[in-house]
C-alpha cells in the first residue's frame, strides 16, 4: 500500500487562502446549517424570526470577513487560479451580502402574511448569495459558471415560493425554462471560447490575446456572442428582457428586491470579469454590440416604465432601464467604466431593496395589491413611508444628492471619457422619460385623491424590520448623495486591485 | 486686467471671517430639516421656523452685499473651496462676483417676503420646507463656481418647485409640474455630458486631474473651436429651457397659472433667472468664441421671444398667465441685452435680471392678492376694483410701470442699456425689440385698464383694499422699484466691471472679435445715465405721485414708454432729452470703460 503510495509521489494540491473563501463558505455553511437544524427540531420551537437573524447574522459575518481580508495587505487570495479574491470581487460580495442583509429582516412578516411557511427561503437566499460571491471572484469561467447556476437554481425557486399566488408559480417557470435556455447559450459560449483560445481562465484568456493574434477568429466571434447573449440574460439587456417585468412582477416582492439588487450585481460583475478583463483586448468586437444593447435597454426600458399601471411592474421596467445605465459603464471597458458600474451596483441595491420594501409593505395578504390606484393618496395617509419612497424614487430618477445622481453621473463620466458621447446623450435623455415614470408614481402619492374605497381601510401596519430597512435604505441612499467620497474611491480602489 | 485677476482666484483666496456663501446655501436647508423634525401638533411654528432661517439668510446676503469690495467686483469674492468628490475632481467652489451679486441678494430678500406674504393654504409643514429647500437650490445655482456643483444645484430646484406646483397650485396642477420638471430635466440632460465631455476633453489638453472648475477651464479655453460650440449648444439648450427662450418656453405658461403665488414668484424672480444667469456665466465666459458665433441665433430667439410673448400677454383672458407670458417678453430683453456681447448690453441685461425679479415678483403677489379676494383670475369677471381698493390699485400702478419699463422707475434703466448695447450688435433686429416695449405697455395698461378702471360692479365693488401687513409686504417692492429707477449708480456701478471683465475675456479669446460700440460715441453712458437718471428720478417721483389718480397716470405711462422706445432705436436723439452737461461727461467716462 505505501508503496502504491510512494509511487504516486507527492500530490499537488492547489493553495487554498482559507480566509478569502470565507465570504463564500460563511453562507452556504448557514444555509446548510439551517436547513439541516429546522428539519430536525420541532417547528414550534423555533420562531420564524430567528431565521432571519440567522441570515443576518451570517451575511454581516460574512460583511466584516470581507472588510477584513480588504484591509489585508497580502495578495489577493481564493482557491488556486480557479476563485481569486480581488478588489472588484470584494465590492460585489459586500453588495451581495450588505443585500441579503438588507432583504432578510422584512421577511418574516411578510412570509406571516403572505403565507409563505418554512424557512426555506432563508436557506435558498443564503445559497443563492454564496453563489453570486463565488461569480464575483471567478477566475475561470467554468468557476463562472458553477457560481452562476448555484445561484440562479436558487433564484428560480424563490420566484415560486409563493405557492398561493398563480403570478408567482407562473414567474419561476419562466424564469427557470428561460435561464436554462440562457445557461446553454453561455456554456456553449464558454466551450467555444475555450475552442478558441485553448484555456478557460480569465487570466489565461487575457494573456492569450497579449501573446497571440488570432487571425481566424470565427469561432472566437461566435463565442463571444453566445457569452454574450447568456450574461445579456442575466442582467435582462433587452432584447434579451422579456422574462424580467413577469418574474419581477410574479416574485414574491422581497426576492424581487433580492433579484434586483444581488442578482443583477453577479450578472454585472460577470460581464466586467468576462468581457472587461479577459477579452479587453477584444474591445472592438464587443464594445458596438455592447452599445447597441445599452441603448436598446435604456430607450425600451424606460418609455416601457413610462407606460405601466401596476408600481411593481413598472420598477421591474425601472430595473431594466437601470440597467442599460450599468451597461453605459461597462461599454467604457475601461477603469474607469469599472468604477462607475461598482459604484452604481452598490447604489442601485440598496435604492431597490427599499423601494421594493415599500412595495411589499402595501402590496396586502395577496400579495398582488400592487397596481398604481392602490397607491393613491398615499402621500396623506402615510406621511412618512410615502416621503421615503419619493426619496427613493427621485434617487432612481437621478435627481442630484442622492445616490442615483451620483451613479449616474460616474458611469456618464465614464462613457464621456470613452468618447462615446452618443451613449451618454441616449442615457440621460432616456433619463427623461424614465423620470415620467417615477414622477407618476409621486404624483398618484400625492397630488390624487385615493378613488376605491377599500383603498381607505387601515392596512397592516408596516412591519419594524421593514420600516428599518426603509429607513436604513433612505438614509444610505441620501448620504451617498451628499458625500459619495468614500464609496467613490472604494469602488476605485476595487476596479483597480 | 480683470482677467489675471480672475484667474488669481485660487483655491483658499476669501475675504470674508466666516464662511457667508456656504453659509447662506445651507441655512435654508438645515431650517428645512428643523421644519421636517418638529412635531405635528405645532402647526403655529412652521412659519416661524420657516421666516427665521429664510431672515437670517437675508441678514448674512445684505451683510455681504455691504461688505462687497466694490474695487474688485470682477473677481470672485467670499470665495471658498473644498474638495467634494476627490475622485471625481468634484468641488465645492462659490464665490461671487459683479454678475452674480444682485442676483443672490434678491434671492435671499425675495423668499423671506413669499414666506411671510403668502399664507400655506394646507399642509404647512411640508409647504415651508420645500420653500426653504428650493432657496438653498436656487442660491447655491448663483453661487457655485464648479460646474457639477453648478448642475447640481441647478437641477435640484425641479424637486421642491415640482411639488409646489402639484401640491399647492391651482387647475390642472399636477399636469403642469410634470410637464415643468420634465422640461427642465430634458434640457439639462444634455448639460450634464456636455459638463463632463469638457472637462474630460479640459484635462486630456491640459494634462493633470480631472478638474470641474469653471474659471480655471474657462481661463484655460483648450477646447477647438468645432467641440466647444457643440458643447456650447447642450448648454445653452438647458438654459434656454429654463429662461425660457421662444420654441421651448411652453412650460412657463403652464406652471406660472397653476402655481401657488409663493410659487410663481419664486418662479418669475429667481428660477428664470437661473437660465440667464447660465447664460451670461456658463456660456459667455465658458465659450466665448461660441457665443460669438451663436449670439445671432440667441438674439433672434430673444427678439421673437418679445414679440410673441407681447402679442400672446395681450390676448390672455387669465390675469395670471398675461404675467407670465409678459416674463417671455421680458426675459426675451436680457437674452439680446446678454448677446449684444457689449458693456451696455450685458450690464443692463444683468440689471434687467435683478429688476425683473423685484417687477414681476411683485405683480404675482399683487395677482395673489387679488385671487385671494376674488377667487377669479378672469380679467372679464374683474372691474373698477380701484374704487374699492385704491391702495392696491396704487401698488399695482407702480409695478405694472415699472414693468413697463417708465423712466423713473427700474425697468427703463435696464431696458434702455439693454436696447442701446443691442443696438450697436444688432442694429434691426433692436429695432423690433424696441416695438416690444411698446406692446408691453399695450398689454399691461390696457390689462389695468380692464381690471381697474369702469365700473365696480357685484363682488368687485365689496373687495377689500390691502391690509396693513400686506402693505408692508409691498412696501420693500415699491421702494426697490423707484430706488433703482432714481439711483441706480450704486447696482450698476458694482455689476459693471464684472462686466466688462466677461466682455474683455471675449475679446481676449475670441481672434477678430471687438466689442460692438457705436461709432458715434453714444451721448448715453452708464455713468451718464446713473447721474441723469437722477435728474428723471424727479419726473418719476412726480408722475409716481400724481398716479394717485389713476387713469391718467396710465395715459402718461404709455406715453413716456413709446418715446423711451424711440429713443432706444435713436441713440442720437437720447442727449437732448438728457441735458448736455451729463453729455459732456460720459465721453469721457466712456474712454475709460472702453479701454
Amino acid at each position: 500500500m505505501s508503496a502504491v503510495l510512494a509511487q504516486l509521489g507527492p500530490v499537488e494540491s492547489p493553495a487554498v487562502d482559507w480566509a478569502a473563501l470565507l465570504p463564500v463558505l460563511l453562507p452556504a455553511a448557514g444555509a446548510l446549517l439551517l436547513l439541516m437544524v429546522r428539519s430536525l427540531v420541532p417547528a414550534r420551537l423555533l420562531r420564524p424570526v430567528l431565521d432571519a437573524v440567522w441570515t443576518v447574522a451570517l451575511s454581516a459575518a460574512g460583511l466584516v470577513s470581507v472588510v477584513v481580508l480588504w484591509n489585508r495587505d497580502s495578495e489577493p487570495g481564493g482557491f488556486g487560479d480557479q476563485f481569486v479574491l480581488d478588489g472588484t470581487a470584494m465590492f460585489v460580495a459586500a453588495v451581495v451580502l450588505g443585500s441579503v442583509a438588507l432583504v432578510a429582516p422584512t421577511l418574516p412578516q411578510y412570509c406571516r402574511r403572505v403565507g409563505i411557511d418554512g424557512s426555506e427561503i432563508y436557506v435558498l437566499i443564503l445559497l443563492a448569495a454564496s453563489g453570486a460571491v463565488v461569480m464575483a471572484g471567478a477566475a475561470d469561467l467554468i468557476v463562472l459558471f458553477l457560481g452562476l447556476e448555484t445561484m440562479s437554481i436558487a433564484a428560480y425557486v424563490m420566484a415560486a415560493l409563493n405557492l398561493r399566488r398563480l403570478a408567482s408559480l407562473e414567474a419561476g417557470i419562466k424564469y427557470f425554462v428561460l435561464g436554462a435556455f440562457s445557461t446553454a447559450f453561455l456554456l456553449y459560449g464558454i466551450a467555444l471560447v475555450y475552442g478558441a483560445t485553448g484555456t478557460t481562465s480569465l487570466a489565461g484568456i487575457a494573456q492569450y490575446f497579449e501573446d497571440f493574434i488570432v487571425l481566424r477568429d470565427g469561432m472566437l466571434l461566435a463565442g463571444l456572442a453566445l457569452l454574450l447573449v447568456g450574461l445579456a440574460f442575466k442582467v435582462a439587456a433587452v432584447p434579451f428582457h422579456a422574462w424580467a417585468p413577469d418574474v419581477y412582477t410574479g416574485a414574491p416582492t422581497p426576492v424581487t428586491a433580492f433579484m434586483a439588487s444581488a442578482v443583477k450585481a453577479a450578472g454585472f460583475v460577470a460581464l466586467l470579469r468576462v468581457f472587461v478583463e479577459a477579452l479587453g483586448r477584444r474591445a472592438d468586437d464587443w464594445q458596438p454590440v455592447v452599445f447597441a444593447l445599452a441603448c436598446a435597454t435604456l430607450v425600451v426600458g424606460s418609455i416601457l416604465a413610462a407606460v405601466q399601471d401596476d408600481a411593481k411592474r413598472l420598477l421591474a421596467y425601472s430595473s431594466v432601464s437601470h440597467a442599460g445605465f450599468i451597461l453605459v459603464g461597462v461599454q467604457a471597458a475601461s477603469d474607469e467604466g469599472a468604477t462607475g458600474v461598482l459604484f452604481y451596483l452598490a447604489a442601485y441595491a440598496v435604492i431597490a431593496i427599499g423601494s421594493f420594501t415599500v412595495v411589499a409593505s402595501l402590496s396586502g395578504p395577496a400579495d398582488d395589491r400592487t397596481s398604481l390606484d392602490s397607491l393613491a393618496g398615499l402621500g396623506s395617509r402615510r406621511p412618512a413611508l410615502a416621503l421615503g419612497f419619493t426619496i427613493l424614487l427621485l434617487a432612481q430618477a437621478g435627481v442630484p444628492f442622492t445616490s442615483g445622481f451620483v451613479a449616474k453621473f460616474s458611469v456618464i463620466a465614464a462613457a464621456a471619457d470613452a468618447r462615446s458621447y452618443g451613449l451618454a446623450i441616449v442615457a440621460m435623455i432616456s433619463a427623461v422619460i424614465a423620470a415620467f415614470a417615477y414622477l407618476r408614481l409621486v404624483v398618484t402619492m400625492y397630488f390624487r385623491d385615493p378613488e376605491d374605497a377599500d383603498s381607505d381601510e387601515p392596512r397592516a401596519p408596516v412591519a419594524f424590520g421593514a420600516a428599518a430597512v426603509i429607513a436604513i435604505a433612505v438614509l444610505v441612499t441620501i448620504a451617498l448623495g451628499v458625500a459619495p467620497g468614500a464609496l467613490e474611491s472604494l469602488s476605485s480602489t476595487a476596479s483597480g486591485r | 486686467m480683470s482677467v489675471s485677476v480672475l484667474a488669481s482666484a485660487a483655491p483658499g483666496y476669501s475675504s470674508a471671517p466666516f464662511a457667508v456663501l456656504t453659509a447662506l446655501v445651507l441655512v435654508p436647508a438645515a431650517g428645512a430639516l428643523v421644519l421636517l423634525a418638529m412635531p405635528r401638533t405645532r402647526p403655529d411654528l412652521f412659519k416661524l421656523v420657516a421666516l427665521l432661517a429664510s431672515a437670517s439668510t437675508a441678514a448674512m446676503a445684505v451683510w455681504m452685499l455691504a461688505s462687497f469690495d466694490r474695487g474688485d467686483a470682477a473677481s470672485f469674492q467670499f470665495s471658498e473651496r473644498y474638495q467634494w468628490i476627490e475622485g471625481l475632481g468634484v468641488s465645492w467652489h462659490v464665490g461671487v462676483d459683479g454678475l452674480s451679486l444682485f442676483l443672490v441678494v434678491m434671492t435671499a430678500l425675495i423668499f423671506p417676503l413669499a414666506i411671510v406674504g403668502v399664507e400655506a393654504e394646507h399642509s404647512p409643514k411640508p409647504y415651508y420646507a420645500w420653500l426653504l429647500i428650493l432657496e438653498t437650490g436656487c442660491l447655491g445655482t448663483f453661487v457655485a463656481l464648479d460646474l457639477v456643483m453648478f448642475f447640481v444645484f441647478f437641477e435640484v430646484v425641479l424637486v421642491p418647485m415640482y411639488f409646489l406646483i402639484g401640491g399647492w397650485g391651482h387647475g390642472r396642477r399636477a399636469y403642469a409640474a410634470i410637464k415643468f420638471f420634465l422640461f427642465t430635466m430634458f434640457g439639462s440632460a444634455l448639460m450634464l455630458v456636455a459638463i463632463v465631455a469638457l472637462a474630460f476633453l479640459h484635462s486630456s489638453a491640459a494634462g493633470g486631474d480631472v478638474t470641474f472648475d469653471l474659471v480655471a477651464i474657462a481661463e484655460a479655453q483648450l477646447l477647438a473651436t468645432d467641440t466647444a460650440r457643440w458643447l456650447f449648444l447642450a448648454f445653452a439648450l438647458a438654459f434656454a429651457v429654463k429662461v425660457p427662450l421662444f420654441p421651448v418656453h411652453t412650460w412657463l405658461p403652464d406652471a406660472h397659472t397653476n402655481a401657488p403665488t409663493a410659487g410663481s414668484v419664486i418662479l418669475a424672480a429667481v428660477m428664470l433667472k437661473l437660465g440667464t444667469y447660465g447664460l451670461v456665466r456658463f456660456g459667455l465666459y465658458l465659450f466665448p468664441e461660441a457665443s460669438v458665433y451663436f449670439a445671432p441665433l440667441l438674439v433672434t430667439l430673444g427678439v421673437v421671444g418679445i414679440i410673441y410673448g407681447a402679442v400672446a400677454a395681450a390676448m390672455q383672458r387669465d390675469l395670471k398667465r398675461l404675467v407670465a407670458y409678459s416674463s417671455v417678453a421680458h426675459l426675451g430683453f436680457i437674452v439680446i441685452g446678454t448677446f449684444a456681447i457689449n458693456t451696455e448690453g450685458l450690464t443692463g441685461g444683468v440689471l434687467q435680471m435683478v429688476n425683473h425679479g423685484v417687477s414681476t415678483g411683485a405683480l404675482f403677489l399683487l395677482v395673489g392678492m387679488i385671487y385671494e379676494r376674488r377667487h377669479t383670475r378672469e380679467i372679464s369677471e374683474l372691474g373698477g376694483l380701484q374704487k374699492p381698493a385704491p391702495l392696491l390699485a396704487a401698488v399695482f400702478t407702480v409695478v405694472m410701470l415699472s414693468s413697463v419699463g417708465l423712466p423713473g422707475l427700474n425697468g427703463f434703466v435696464g431696458e434702455l442699456l439693454v436696447l442701446l448695447g443691442a443696438f450697436n450688435a444688432h442694429r434691426w433686429w433692436t429695432v423690433v425689440a424696441a416695438a416690444g416695449v411698446i406692446l408691453a405697455a399695450v398689454y399691461l395698461l390696457w390689462a389695468y385698464q380692464r381690471v381697474f378702471h369702469g365700473p365696480a360692479t357685484g363682488a368687485n365693488a365689496e373687495m377689500p383694499d390691502l391690509r396693513w401687513r400686506e402693505g408692508l409686504l409691498m412696501a420693500p417692492f415699491v421702494v426697490a422699484i423707484v430706488f433703482m429707477g432714481v439711483y441706480p449708480k450704486p447696482v450698476i456701478e458694482r455689476i459693471e466691471p464684472a462686466v466688462d471683465a466677461v466682455i474683455a475675456h471675449v475679446e481676449a479669446n475670441v481672434p477678430g472679435f471687438a466689442e460692438p460700440v457705436a461709432q458715434v460715441q453714444p451721448a448715453v453712458t452708464l455713468d451718464d445715465l446713473a447721474d441723469s437718471s437722477r435728474a428723471d428720478g424727479h419726473h418719476g417721483e412726480g408722475a409716481d405721485s400724481s398716479s394717485d389718480d389713476h387713469g391718467s397716470g396710465g395715459k402718461n405711462g404709455s406715453g413716456g414708454d413709446s418715446s423711451d422706445g424711440d429713443h432706444g432705436s435713436g441713440s442720437g436723439d437720447g442727449s437732448g432729452d438728457h441735458g448736455s452737461g451729463s453729455g459732456d461727461g460720459s465721453d469721457g467716462d466712456h474712454g475709460e470703460g472702453g479701454g
